[in-house]
């Protein structure tokens, strides 16, 4: 069996009264979000001290728009010396400025940059979507906002330190290398940006290599927010030259979100070494949804779970666990609504499922799906049409999942579901821990005690109950298990970035 | 008896060999057999704890324990990776028991090896005194300080979740919190020099919040470890929730590292020069990792207040964060 040949698919259902079931989908007209304001510059340099610099020697790598595979930037490919150069820069920024302000001083700086970036809004959601491929609505709506969010919850942080660790003296560690992924390119940024300068550090920060733009522009805002030279530094390059970075010895923090076997790569790197490590890793998140759940609440909560930015998303609800006697009607109800899912343009500002990053990751969703076919899931999809450019894959459910299958232990990071089913409590806990991985959960009943019951049960840094893939600044989000070390968001967020030892054994 | 600093180079010098032949010295126990007509002490066999039981390591492997001044003081187990294993399985077993105490019952039951403790204050004294070399005065005030320090952690069972827990105002309709909950299984290799309160002083806030332990006792000075052991299998601690392996550390830590099933390692008694292999080891299972202090753990002053903190429980504890809708 291929992909191409699909054993079930439905057209958009009737729900609205106006087109037969069975028959004529509902058709849209396009509604193509502005890019007219959007100026992308034809090449990047490396942004170091403020400055926009070619790397040396000078080579550069293009960046294209998975949407169309059209290029939009070229952007520095930063060498061995290019990360020395931004290393020093951090540094010097550190001991000469950074260091020296009052946290009140640090706190208004965020607090501009969080302003640039709210006035800039659209610009930034608009490259973003291009750059990444994911749905307007999504990077206007969630990602700029929370990113920008982010920025405004730290500042304040930034002169309340001590109270944030009572009996502690809270020290900045010094210069950050940050490494983040694709999927979240801006919010990862403000992620990983915003506690570390609050904490007093400055950074250096690679974006994943196919999403540089957003981080680009930021380095604008950085400029226009007239941060001294040297606080933030982002280079681009390939995964060689994070690792350099976080192994340079003049870093004292490595923070890192991405894929498991990559982090555990860079755990070793720093074995042994001062460094700070905080690892926000892969993950395969169970949604469990008992026969008591509000079921069209809890449909939307899976599909939101798991088709939100494609599926590329480290704690995407991966793995459906539906009560068996709820499972039909659960499923039936999945598939119409799978079916009224609108795929294509990513800036289109109904679409809800964009593009897949990268024709590598295409690639690997395409595979993993196959594992699934082959292993003897069933699978389903509905019947949408696909633009001709571009990397997309439909939404996909498996059913007949078991266990072991790759489907449902792998993290796919696509717009891919596997739904198994339980009867009880105990069976869906058992079920659900078992992976590796320990990210996120979902929960969907009405019985108050059993959604405590449920949530204390699994061993996942976030669990969302009758709720699901909600964030905010104020949120601490991390891993337990493989899933990764240290929390993002929140007062725990602080902790990471701080030296926190009690006679400062971290300090240099 | 001269002054003793707490320096690192005193200590070390202090510090009883380990010899891998054996010396066929007669054993100086203190208990030892006086003069003729006086009773002939019974001595102590020295065992691991696993499970909330003694057995001898599956070796049937010993090594000689010498005090401060060279004399052979016991033979103790050289606990082996089979031992380690089947400690690790014991805290898998015993940690969802542990963890679904609540937090008022696991404050009882440390409270419960400080009174015990207490009860064997003497024996705990001998010991020290007879494995770190010291007089009996510092010696007292070192397992004092051991005994407190339980009534400490002791008292943030079920306080610790409040500072370290917040509830987060969400920009939304939704009650959200976060809550720390136990890692899971931690290795701990206890310090080399200080026997019994540097071992105190990092299992007490392993255990506090429901992780179950796997020790690897101080090499050179295992004995006290081995008499808290006895004390914790009578205070209620359940069987299994701390496991101690006496033994050679070349022969024990690097399989407590690479362990699949322990979620956590206080590597804070490790010579730091073998930090780096160990906590590459550790990295295949996500280990979340407490490194030793750059120049050893050998300097650290147990005695001060610094040497306890719930920062210090908040290494092996994961932050859940939980969110609700807030609706009708």
């Amino acid at each position: 069996m291929t992909l191409t040949k699909k054993p079930e698919t439905r057209p958009a259902p009737a729900s609205w009264g106006l087109a037969a079931r069975g028959k004529v989908p509902w058709e849209y007209a396009a509604a193509p979000e502005a890019t007219d304001h959007i100026t992308i510059r034809p090449e990047y340099g490396l942004f170091i001290d403020n400055e926009f610099k070619p790397s040396r020697p000078r080579a550069t790598f293009t960046v294209i728009n998975p949407a169309t595979e059209e290029s939009l930037a070229k952007v520095a490919k930063a060498s061995r010396a290019d990360v020395n150069r931004a290393v020093t820069a951090a540094r010097r920024a550190y001991q000469h400025t950074w260091s020296q302000l009052p946290g009140s001083e640090r706190a208004k700086y965020l607090y501009r940059i969080a302003r640039i970036m709210q006035e800039r809004s659209r610009e930034f959601a608009v490259v973003e979507t291009m750059n990444s491929g994911k749905p307007i609505k999504e990077s206007r709506d969630v990602d700029v906002p929370l990113a920008a969010a982010h920025f405004f919850y730290y500042a304040g942080w930034a002169d309340k330190l001590d109270y944030a660790f009572p009996g502690r003296e809270p020290r900045a560690l010094g210069v950050a290398a940050q490494v983040i992924p694709w999927n979240f390119p801006l919010l990862m940024l403000a992620w990983k940006i915003a506690p570390a300068l609050a904490a007093g550090n400055t950074v250096i920060l690679k974006p994943a290599s196919t999403t540089p733009l957003t981080a680009y522009l930021f380095a604008d805002v950085v400029r226009q927010a007239d941060l001294p030279p040297g606080v933030v530094n982002i280079i681009t390059g390939p995964g060689e030259i994070g690792m350099e970075l976080v192994t340079h010895p003049e870093v004292d923090k490595v923070a890192f979100t991405g894929s498991t076997a990559v982090g555990k790569m860079i755990a070793r790197a720093v074995a042994g070494s001062h460094k700070k490590l905080t690892l926000e890793l892969g993950g395969k998140a169970a949604n469990i949804v008992f026969d008591d759940a509000p079921l069209d609440q809890a449909i939307e909560g899976i599909i939101n779970g798991i088709y939100f930015n494609q599926g590329e998303v480290c704690c995407a609800g991966s793995r459906l666990f539906a009560q068996e006697s709820v499972y039909e009607p659960l499923l039936d109800k999945l598939k119409d609504r799978l079916s009224t899912l609108r795929v294509g343009d990513p800036l289109d500002k109904n679409t809800d499922v964009g593009a897949i990053n990268s024709a590598g990751q295409l690639a690997k969703v395409q595979e993993l799906v196959q594992s699934g076919i082959d292993e003897g899931a069933e699978i389903f999809q509905p019947d949408c049409v696909l633009p001709d450019k571009g990397f997309f894959f439909r939404p996909t459910l498996f059913t007949g999942v078991s266990q072991s299958h790759r489907i449902a232990q792998e993290e796919i990071f696509g717009p891919v579901l596997s739904v198994l089913t339980f009867r009880t409590p105990d069976e869906a806990i058992e079920k659900a821990n078992n992976t590796p991985y320990g990210l996120s959960a979902g929960v969907w009943t009405e019985k108050g005690s059993r959604i405590f019951k449920m949530v204390s049960a699994m061993r996942a840094g976030v669990v969302w109950a009758n709720t699901f893939n909600r964030f905010d600044p104020t949120s601490p989000f991390g891993g337990y298990k493989e899933s990764g070390y240290g929390r993002e968001g929140g007062m725990h967020g602080l902790a990471g970035y701080l030296d926190l030892s009690p006679n400062g054994t971290h300090r240099r | 008896m001269a002054t003793r600093s707490r320096t690192k180079t005193a200590t070390r010098s202090r510090r009883a060999p380990v010899l891998d032949q054996r010396t066929a010295q007669p054993l100086a126990t203190t208990n030892a057999a006086g003069a003729a007509g006086e009773r002939l002490s019974v001595r102590k066999t020295y065992k691991l704890y696993i499970g909330g039981a003694f057995p001898r390591t599956e070796s049937g492997r010993a090594y000689e324990v010498f005090d401060a001044r060279g004399r052979l003081l016991a033979n103790a187990c050289r606990g082996t990776r089979k031992d380690i294993r089947d400690a690790v399985r014991a805290a898998r077993k015993a940690q969802p028991d542990w963890v679904a105490r609540t937090a008022f019952n696991r404050g009882q039951i440390l409270y419960r090896i400080a009174e015990l403790m207490e009860g064997r204050r003497d024996q705990f004294i001998a010991e020290v005194m007879d494995a770190e070399g010291m007089a009996r005065r510092r010696a007292t005030r070192v397992v004092d300080a051991a005994i407190d320090r339980w009534v400490w952690y002791a008292g943030w069972a079920d306080k610790y979740a409040q500072t370290l827990g917040t509830v987060n105002p969400v920009n939304g309709s939704y009650f959200n919190f976060s809550v720390p909950e136990a890692t899971g299984v931690v290795g701990l290799i206890a310090p080399e020099g200080s026997s019994l309160l540097g071992l105190v002083s990092r299992l007490a806030p392993i255990i506090v919040s429901g992780n179950a332990a796997v020790v690897i006792a101080s090499e050179s000075r295992p004995l006290p470890a081995v008499t808290l052991s006895e004390v914790l299998a009578t205070s209620d601690v359940p069987g299994g929730a701390v496991n101690l392996i006496t033994g050679l550390r070349r022969e024990l830590v690097q399989h407590l590292a690479a362990h699949m099933d322990v979620n956590g390692l206080d590597a804070y008694g490790l010579d730091p020069a073998q930090a780096a292999a160990i906590e590459e080891l550790g990295v295949e299972n996500v280990k979340r990792l407490v490194r030793p202090p750059s120049s050893g753990s050998d300097g650290v002053d147990w005695l001060s207040e610094r040497s306890q903190s719930p920062y210090q429980i908040g290494e092996f504890v994961e932050i859940k964060t939980v969110w609700h809708p807030i609706g009708a």
